[in-house]
């Protein structure tokens, strides 16, 4: 299509563009990305459809609040190099954000264009312009402010961690990041499975951060390799940032959950994606997928891993989740993935027990029929169990994955560092400090199980107040920034 | 990356290094382990810390080559490096003056058991330490293990070395002479310290266990671990390695350890055919 034609419809009226994928038939087959990407002119023309409107709705709906009509528009004019710049002046992880955001409650859900008809495709854009920058090898390198000879230690090198290393290290101090497993990336490399986010892209963002001059030392477990207390007494570091997730699987506490063939989906996606086990024996870490698999969970961890399932070899997998299509927790598009390539949605079935065999391995799972009754607290429909409805799904394999909570390694080593009655670090969300001076905590050890996204904004605002306390200045909010920094040029 | 100082064979098929590991070995406390991995496409495996020594930055490390990960450790050389070491990992042994305790070590568990030992004596405690294996050649860390205990019992299978029979036999010899025993430590087959705890339990004495289950990251992240201890589920990774052996689900734990036996197997096979050397 010629830019003529582009202009002479409005831009309302143009059909969102498609993302092509992989064929469900093939892919189910293969660990590869299904999302292929956008073409060039598959980009332009959807860039076209954005009016650009004045309020910028869709910026306000981003947790790290990219300009979004700026960058669409440097796609208008193929300024691709431009754009990618304009999204990292707040956004670290384009092509991660790019792929995993959750773009239809965020920015995509506020879209002028949504009001009537498709909102613009602002995610499958952001991830157009970093391939884009990544396959030119121009992820850039921003000018670094002089060397403070400070020191600051980042624990944990998932999304939150990366973020707040990188704009640390662009402030001149110096950074080192603590990995407890042997690969640099945490969920985006243990988690989030190759065919949702390669992990090319992700070695790609940690290579940017390290070659920016952070150190990244895997194989370090804070709380037990060196306590955050001897980090800040004996190894000299000067503030500290907690991004250790919440890496705890929690469990239903119902009988048989230890029978062989019950994985957490941490564990069962950690075989997968970080040990590589779909490759076994070639890599030496095994996984056991029996011929009928059920996943318990409606998140995208839940989608996760039944795909995963499903790649590797099984031929029946099951989502057995609690509550109605409607509530479920994960992405629309990941569960439309899920159910093209084949998994059996066990919608409103809540498990109650896990059947073993006489070797203790699982050959069943005895699922209770729910009906949604009155909201509660979460404001969801709350599921309540039919008298008498229980049935058994025979399956050789069960996922756990109904979320996780606070690991207790670093908190419980950590002298004057509060949290809450979850085990979750307490902060001033605003500047990301905790009860400690000097220590900063934000992701998924702060709020719980969240996203990507929510984890690299926390880090972002730690990354401020970290440089602030750094310099010896008084910690301030984003608005209290602003306005001094307005103040200052009167 | 540790770079493996010595390398000793202390028994056919069982090794012992000295890794330089400076980081871990100033940290270590006896009952803890380590997490390592050989190569690129090694798998995680934790393994029990024999000895460390915070001063030169040394950590011992003691495994029998019996699958395709401990027979790859086994082909590296004193100057070659181990790619990946993380620790201390688990929580130490609870250390108190006991009174007396017997430490019972099962053929390469002789090598954990040994900076217990040490630690319970620097705690003022008397400790008998009971030593099993096949046979006089598979006996390891006997002379380590006499240096700092008060009393080392020797049992053999087959008699080749001190008395013919069981460590559990000793045991009982030493209940039934009315010996003032306050606490038991076991280490070793999961079946010896079953077998340790069925003593134990008709005589309600307190028993240590310290287990070994399968692991994936060794920092309570994955749960491939659990073990059902008085009914409740652990993560032997982060609440344990050591346990109340009275509670312990034993037969739980002798399944989940045998759940990858295909898998391991296959993969030791086609390891031994097709690579032989180094990975």
């Amino acid at each position: 299509m010629s830019e003529q034609q582009v202009k002479k419809t409005p831009a309302v009226k143009q059909p969102r563009q498609d993302m092509p994928r992989q064929d469900p038939m093939v892919r189910k087959h293969n660990f590869s990305e299904v999302a292929l990407g956008y073409t060039e002119e598959m980009a332009l023309r959807e860039a076209s459809r954005c009016i650009e409107c004045k309020k910028q709705p869709c910026s306000k709906g981003c947790p790290v609040n990219v300009d979004i009509p700026a960058f669409i528009s440097l796609i208008k004019q193929k300024d691709y190099p431009g754009a990618i710049n304009k999204i990292k002046e707040t956004n670290s992880l384009p092509a991660v954000c790019g792929r995993v955001c959750p773009q239809e409650d965020q920015c995509e859900k506020y879209c002028t264009l949504g009001i009537k008809g498709e909102s613009v495709a602002i995610g499958r854009l952001e991830r157009f312009v970093a391939d884009a920058a990544m396959a030119a090898g121009k992820t850039g390198k921003p000018a670094l402010l002089p060397a403070t000879g400070k020191k600051a230690a980042v624990v944990g090198s998932g999304p939150s961690g990366l973020a707040v290393a990188g704009d640390l290290i662009k402030k001149g101090h110096q950074v080192t990041i603590f990995e407890a497993l042997h690969k640099a990336g945490g969920v985006l490399v243990y988690g989030i499975p190759e065919f949702r986010l390669p992990k090319q892209i992700v070695q790609t963002e940690v290579d940017y951060v390290a070659g920016l001059g952070a150190e990244v030392k895997c194989n370090f477990v804070v709380g037990l390799t060196m306590t955050v207390d001897e980090l800040m007494t004996e190894a000299g570091f000067d503030a500290v940032y907690l991004g250790n997730g919440a890496g705890l699987p929690y469990f239903m506490n119902i009988p048989g959950e230890n029978f062989n063939g019950v994985y957490s989906a941490n564990e069962f996606l950690t075989r997968s994606n970080l040990m590589k086990a779909y490759s076994f024996p070639g890599n030496d870490t095994p996984i056991k997928v029996g011929k009928k698999v059920a996943v318990v969970g409606g998140g995208n961890v839940a989608m996760d891993s039944a795909r995963t399932a499903i790649r590797l070899g099984a031929e029946e997998v099951y989502i057995v989740y609690r509550r109605s299509h409607a509530e479920l927790p994960a992405r629309k598009e990941e569960v439309e993935n899920a159910e093209e390539e084949g998994v059996i949605f066990k919608l409103l079935n809540n498990p109650v027990a896990i059947i073993g065999d006489d070797k203790k391995w699982v050959k069943a799972i005895r699922c209770q029929r729910m009906e949604l009754g009155e909201p509660d607290q979460s404001g969801r429909k709350k599921p309540v169990a039919v008298p008498g409805s229980e049935f058994d799904i025979e399956v050789n394999t069960v996922v756990i994955a109904i979320g996780q909570g606070a690991n207790p390694l670093v908190a419980s080593t950590t002298s004057a560092l509060n949290t809450n009655k979850w085990g979750y670090i307490v902060t001033d969300e605003r500047t990301g400090a905790t009860s400690r001076p000097g220590v900063f905590a934000g992701g998924d050890i702060v709020t719980g199980a969240a996203t990507v996204i929510l984890a690299m904004g926390a880090g972002k605002i730690a990354a401020r107040s970290i440089d602030r306390y750094l310099k010896d200045q008084p910690l301030l909010t984003a608005e209290e920034e602003a306005a001094a920094a307005v103040q200052d040029k009167k | 990356m540790a770079r493996i100082k010595v390398k000793k064979t202390l028994a056919p098929g069982v090794r012992q290094f000295v890794v330089d590991a400076p980081l871990i070995a100033r940290k270590a406390k006896a009952g803890q382990f380590v997490i390592l991995r050989v190569c690129g496409e090694g798998e995680r495996i934790p393994l029990t810390i024999a000895d460390s020594d915070a001063a030169t930055g040394e950590l011992t490390i003691v495994f029998a080559e019996v699958g395709e990960t401990t027979t790859k450790l086994g082909k590296l050389n004193a100057g070659e490096e181990i790619l990946d070491l993380v620790g201390p990992l688990g929580k130490p042994t609870h250390l108190e003056k006991f009174g007396t305790v017997v430490c019972i070590a099962g053929g390469i568990g002789a090598a954990p058991v040994h900076p217990i030992v040490k630690a319970l004596r620097k705690a003022g405690n008397e400790v008998i330490t009971i030593m099993g294996s096949r046979n006089k050649d598979l006996m390891i860390f006997e002379e380590e293990l006499r240096k700092v205990s008060s009393e080392v019992i020797i049992t053999t299978d087959d008699g080749s070395s001190g008395r013919q029979g069981l460590v559990t036999e000793v045991l009982w010899e030493l209940i039934e002479q009315g010996k003032k025993i306050d606490l038991v430590v076991a280490i070793g087959p999961v079946v010896m310290m079953q077998a340790v705890c069925h003593v134990t339990r008709d005589r309600c004495l307190p028993t240590v266990v310290s287990l070994n289950p399968i692991m994936v990251d060794g920092t309570g992240m994955c749960g491939a671990c659990r073990v059902t201890v008085g009914g409740v589920t652990k993560f032997v990774c982060v609440d344990g390695p050591e346990f109340d052996g009275l509670k312990v689900d034993f037969d739980e734990l002798k399944m989940r350890q045998r759940m990858y036996l295909a898998e391991e197997k296959r993969a030791f096979e086609e390891y031994k055919i097709t690579c032989g050397g180094r990975c």
